[in-house]
């Protein structure tokens, strides 16, 4: 948790997919009302240039989103994290997981047994 | 500063290929200021590199460094105690830092993780424009401030050729005519009589034409 999505870099984006993650979900301030004044509007261009990174060495772009909530919104939020979590469930394990012998896959059949 | 564009991560991982542990060694001169080269853009090379090689099924080490500058020989050898564990060298500072650091370190091959650019000036976050090409005898005392050499495309000193309409260079329409901006400049400035005293030829012997130049200072030696 960070307390604004300024403090996010892409070194910081892909040390998650490093780290296992099959897709990284951003979520900040809606956009014109961030407290920092334009925090949100550099993460998306962050979130932009990983995006193309992950496209060039074919680890899959759509494994990373940006969405824009207010802290209000919790059902919002709750619908978003369902959404993107089924799109990565569909997407599978990233290449780097399949490489690794786990991801999603695996912890879904983890969980079932 | 000495501008550079990263080079595509496809030539990039084709050079890596034959290497399994390499050092990837980052700069905070002027690439550091043009985002290129800097101790973040080594961090992010890093981790593309080592995601793609790890989703490709050949894992590769990579130990992150960035030197204070990479064409000063006092930061060059901080690297020479470890620099023999590692396989090669994949450098994403200028081409002047690359070449010293290949000079200095014999043994381990280098590599240029970027294509180096030109002399220039932040127009906006990522946008440079080129200024100067380091003729070695500079006139822009007599130019209102705007070189002859690099704003105009032939180098010409002696007011635009007949390819300039409107103000407009014809190699590229994004391009201003270098002369209409001098000329413009001079008659703001109340200097048109320096457009005179500009030397009938220029010589080109402290250009690049007379080859690799040196610089010797006797008073700093």
């Amino acid at each position: 948790m960070l307390p604004c999505t300024g403090r996010i870099d892409e070194a910081l984006l892909l040390k998650a997919f490093e780290n296992g993650a099959d897709g990284v979900m951003v979520v900040g301030c809606l956009e014109g009302d961030c407290h920092y004044i334009s925090g949100n509007i550099r993460a998306r261009a962050r979130v932009k240039r990983v995006y193309a990174i992950l496209e060039q060495i074919k680890i899959g772009p759509n494994r990373i989103r940006m969405y824009n909530l207010s802290a209000g919104e919790g059902s919002k939020f709750a619908a978003y994290a369902n959404e993107f979590v089924d799109q990565i469930v569909e997407l599978g394990p990233s290449p780097i997981n399949l490489a690794r012998g786990g991801g999603v896959q695996a912890a879904k059949e983890e969980e079932t047994t | 500063m000495i501008t550079g564009t990263p080079k595509p991560i496809d030539e990039v991982l084709e050079m890596l290929e034959p290497y399994d542990n390499i050092i990837l060694a980052g700069c905070h001169g002027c690439v550091t200021v043009c985002r290129v080269g800097g101790e973040k853009e080594v961090q992010v090379l890093a981790s593309t590199l080592r995601l793609a090689r790890e989703a490709s099924g050949k894992k590769i080490e990579i130990r992150e460094v960035s030197l204070e500058r990479q064409c000063d020989p006092e930061y060059v050898e901080q690297m020479r105690p470890y620099v023999e564990d590692y396989q090669a060298v994949l450098s994403i500072a200028c081409g002047a830092g690359i070449q010293f650091l290949a000079e200095k370190i014999t043994t381990t091959p280098l590599l240029p993780g970027i294509n180096t650019g030109f002399l220039g000036v932040t127009e906006r976050q990522g946008e440079w424009t080129e200024r100067c090409q380091g003729c070695g005898d500079c006139v822009l005392h007599l130019t209102g401030g705007i070189c002859p050499v690099t704003r105009c495309a032939k180098s010409l000193f002696h007011g635009p050729c007949g390819g300039s309409v409107r103000g407009i260079c014809e190699v590229d329409k994004e391009i201003k005519c270098g002369w209409q901006l001098i000329i413009d400049r001079l008659v703001a400035l109340d200097q048109m009589e320096n457009y005179g005293k500009l030397k009938p030829y220029k010589g080109w012997n402290s250009a690049r034409d007379g080859g690799p130049r040196r610089i010797i200072r006797e008073d700093m030696i």
